[in-house]
């Protein structure tokens, strides 16, 4: 499978990484050697094999559905970003994490 | 050209746990803003995700409601977007191998103009267990949206069905009848307004024959059924008026305005759809056994269309009394309490059905906060049955209760309903009402039937209505007939 310069720009936007045309270039190159490593283990016949979702060959353990949690909200904000514009206060409001305006 | 609308829906249901589907958060509603945040929900580094026991307990509960395969093994996968609210970049979801595979749900749709009421089998396509996100609040603070992640981590169980619907009525009868049974088997609390039951519908038109699917365009977070029927009938008009005109449906999100009654796409879905789904490293797969099976069907009420089937053959009620009975769990049990302190089936039914639920409704009441109870109903019942009052008293007394006046027996004596039940004395009576009304004696004796009943009413009148009309009718017609 050939992959293209804009496929390149857009697993970069979909991820929200800025790349340059020098480096979108280069992860082209990268990028198309692993999908030929891919395709050369395509060979492989995997007939009744069952795709591996984990490198560990283990089931998961459950957890019992207890609140174990307290309310550590001061401590966790204490590292909220500076609003910004001017102003050197943190961007919460309330309680709440502000980030530039959302609608839909 | 006649056209048939084709509609699916995902639901999403928040299941009723204490604690997140991955942390030890609490679930609790209304706390204030992201105190119910911990690191995992946070998305801090370092963190790892543990499974709750109950919501895979959840899980597998529904998928043995709806006879459907649960998968002995399925796995926990990453959904990769941008968005505030999701503070990991991705959501922790199941794509390949969901933990509920095909299952199946029977609809019954309401009578509706000419068309009869009619049953249906919906097709559900699979249920996955996954993370709520969190929440984007408006308007704090000027020019900037505040986060809120109380609701981030929330486990939720997302059911999908097939493209099987074809109106708004089978839509919304599908969602009721899902809205009941997550609630009956106790995975889900249905509250609507909280966002606890989340519909989003596909809605699609095609040529009426055609076998081909159309366009789809997802309304989004319907939270009433009342604008769910109002969101998919615009949507259809709007999509065959579009084809009508020669344009073509783009795929696309929209919203529903309930203050205009119009859906609005939100945005497009090329990009948004890109999510890049893979198997989650941080989770192993999720195994189920034969014996957690056993496990939690042994702990499973019996389901709505079992039971429905039951109080027919029991008690021989009519399908359409069983199936309002078995239209939430908490009005069944009020029922089989009811019966089970000695009321008539059928009569519980009928005044359930009835009077109860007539109350409910006016007074906008939930039945778990009727000042009647269901032994208190059956009290009432049975003093119809043992003819110590009349239908009629019997109304009287339950409108007392219902204000909360006292028990059946004291209201009785209170307001002396009792009925009279003995013959003597009922003799006496009908005996008075004779000599006095001589005329309606002589027409009845000449043929006017009318006049019997005209006798019957004088007698219920002297009585002050509390002569048991049953012995009234006898015993006057034997000394009219004597």
């Amino acid at each position: 499978m050939a992959l293209s310069i804009e496929d390149i720009k857009k697993v970069a936007h979909l991820a929200r990484i800025e790349i340059n045309e020098n480096d979108a270039n280069a992860t082209l190159n990268k990028l198309s050697g692993i999908l030929a490593l891919i395709e050369q283990m395509q060979a492989v016949d995997t007939r009744g094999i069952v795709p591996m979702s984990h490198a560990q060959d283990l089931s998961q353990r459950l957890r019992d559905d207890v609140v174990s949690k307290t309310n550590l909200r001061d401590e966790f904000q204490k590292n909220a970003p500076i609003l910004g514009n001017g102003s050197q206060q943190p961007a919460l409001a309330g309680g709440l994490y502000l980030v530039p305006k959302v609608i839909e | 050209m006649e056209w048939e609308v084709v509609i699916g829906l995902e639901t999403h249901t928040q299941l009723q746990t204490v604690s997140k589907i991955f942390s030890g958060a609490s679930v609790k509603y209304g706390a204030e803003p992201n105190t119910q945040a911990c690191e995992v929900s946070l998305a801090l580094p370092g963190v790892l995700p543990v499974l709750n026991k109950q919501a895979v307990h959840c899980a597998i509960k529904f998928g043995l409601a709806i006879n459907a395969e649960i998968a002995p093994r399925s796995v926990f996968a990453r959904k990769n977007y941008f968005y505030p609210d999701l503070p990991k970049g991705y959501q922790i979801s199941q794509f390949e191998l969901p933990v509920v595979g095909k299952g199946t749900i029977t609809i019954q749709v309401p009578a509706a103009g000419k068309q009869a009421a009619y049953e249906k089998v919906v097709n559900i396509t699979r249920a996955h267990l996954e993370e709520d996100a969190g929440k984007s609040v408006h308007g704090a603070v000027e020019g900037m949206s505040g986060i809120d992640l109380n609701r981030a981590g929330t486990p939720l169980l997302e059911i999908v069905t097939e493209p099987d619907m074809r109106s708004a009525a089978e839509a919304v009868a599908y969602a009721k009848k899902l809205h009941e049974l997550v609630q009956w088997i106790g995975i889900c609390d249905g509250n609507m307004q909280e966002g606890s039951f989340r519909c989003d519908v596909n809605v699609s038109v095609r040529p009426k024959g055609s076998d081909k699917l159309g366009t789809r365009r997802e309304i989004k977070n319907l939270n009433s059924f009342k604008f769910m029927t109002q969101a998919i009938e615009y949507e259809a008009r709007w999509q065959i008026e579009t084809l009508e005109d020669g344009g073509k449906i783009q795929q696309a999100t929209v919203l529903f305005n309930p203050e205009t009654g119009e859906t609005r796409a939100m945005r497009s879905k090329e990009e948004a759809n890109d999510y890049r789904y893979f198997p989650d490293p941080d989770l192993l797969p999720l195994v189920i056994t034969e014996q957690d099976k056993a496990h939690v069907q042994a702990d499973m009420p019996e389901l709505p269309a079992a039971m429905k089937a039951r109080l027919e053959a029991k008690f021989g009620l009519s399908s359409y009394d069983a199936s309002s009975l078995t239209a939430s769990r908490e009005l069944a049990d009020y029922f089989m309490v009811a019966v089970d302190a000695g009321a008539e089936p059928k009569q519980t039914a009928n005044w359930v059905m009835g009077s109860l639920s007539a109350k409910l409704n006016s007074e906008d009441k939930y039945l778990s906060s009727s000042p009647i109870s269901a032994q208190q109903l059956a009290q009432l019942l049975k003093r119809i049955s043992d003819a110590t009052i009349s239908n009629n008293a019997a109304k009287q007394v339950f409108e007392a209760m219902w204000l909360g006046e006292g028990e059946v027996d004291s209201i009785i004596a209170a307001k002396g309903l009792k009925q009279e039940s003995d013959n003597g004395a009922i003799e006496a009576i009908i005996d008075e009402v004779l000599a006095a009304n001589a005329a309606m004696v002589d027409e009845f004796k000449a043929g006017k039937e009318k006049a019997f009943n005209a006798l019957v009413g004088q007698a219920m009148k002297a009585s002050k209505g509390k002569a048991n009309p049953a012995q009234v009718n006898d015993i006057l017609k034997k000394k009219l007939q004597a």
